[in-house]
């Protein structure tokens, strides 16, 4: 079946929320930039493997995802990056008394329900993210920016599923602490 | 395990909980507690939006071009 003259212009429009998207994960415009760009090309030769079952962004989406491991998995191989402290999130313990109690209970968050609320909402927590320790950051992303399972998270990094957790707690507790702050 | 568990190991198998399927035991333990603990009970919704908001993050504008666009 041949492609339809505008797909090509179809495929563009869809740029920027992939670049969006590949730097959200990669926090490297240069990187982000290449995976989009070969994202695209595997599209326009494999233009015929889309069926329209799916919105053109969900099936570049899932390609862009494939370019995105693939990119993680070569900065793996740098020996450059600093090793972050793995610890085990006991940094957190003081947020509780010695009997494991809330020293300062959580509070209700407003859900941010209109849309200036959920657009203030996201720009605050993007600020926090940004203060998150890059592999952190990294994997949390992996995580509940691309939606990979801990065991693939595992494998990619080369970490155990334990160690997988705790990254994800601190991720987390670190991101309710900033957002505690930043949000009501 | 203990029935009612330290607000500290619920946090802990709350976001665990988000990532893998806790077993019998740890669901119910953390069923009662946050039955019981309002603090708790306000995390654990914490990081429901958490999750939400992380997975609508690419279809927001960035922080750079959150301006009206003009054309």
């Amino acid at each position: 079946m041949p492609l339809p003259i505008d797909f090509h212009a179809q495929l563009e429009g869809q740029r920027d929320y992939l670049l969006r998207y590949a730097t959200l994960q990669l926090r490297d415009s240069d990187r982000a930039e290449d995976c989009v760009q070969e994202t695209l090309l595997a599209a326009l030769a494999g233009g015929a493997g889309y069926d329209g079952r799916s919105s053109l962004r969900t099936w570049l989406t899932g390609i862009l995802k494939h370019k995105i491991v693939d990119a993680i998995r070569r900065s793996n191989r740098e020996p450059a990056t600093a090793l972050e402290p793995e610890g085990d999130a006991s940094e957190f313990d003081t947020l509780f008394d010695p009997r494991g109690h809330w020293a300062q209970a959580p509070m209700a968050w407003e859900r941010p329900d209109s849309a200036l609320e959920r657009s203030q909402f996201l720009a605050a927590l993007e600020a926090c993210l940004e203060q998150l320790p890059a592999r952190t950051a990294r994997a949390f992303m992996m995580r509940e920016h691309m939606g990979l399972e801990t065991e693939e998270i595992c494998k990619e990094l080369g970490i155990s599923a334990t160690n997988c957790w705790v990254m994800m707690y601190r991720a987390r507790m670190a991101l309710r602490l900033c957002l505690e702050r930043t949000w009501k | 395990m203990k029935l009612m568990l330290p607000c500290s190991e619920v946090t802990r198998l709350v976001s665990q909980g988000l990532d893998r399927r806790l077993g019998l035991s740890e669901r119910v333990a953390l069923r009662v507690h946050l039955a019981m603990c309002e603090g708790c009970g306000n995390f654990e919704r914490q990081m429901k939006l958490l999750r939400e908001a992380v997975r609508q993050l690419a279809e927001a504008e960035g922080p750079r071009d959150t301006g009206p666009h003009s054309t």
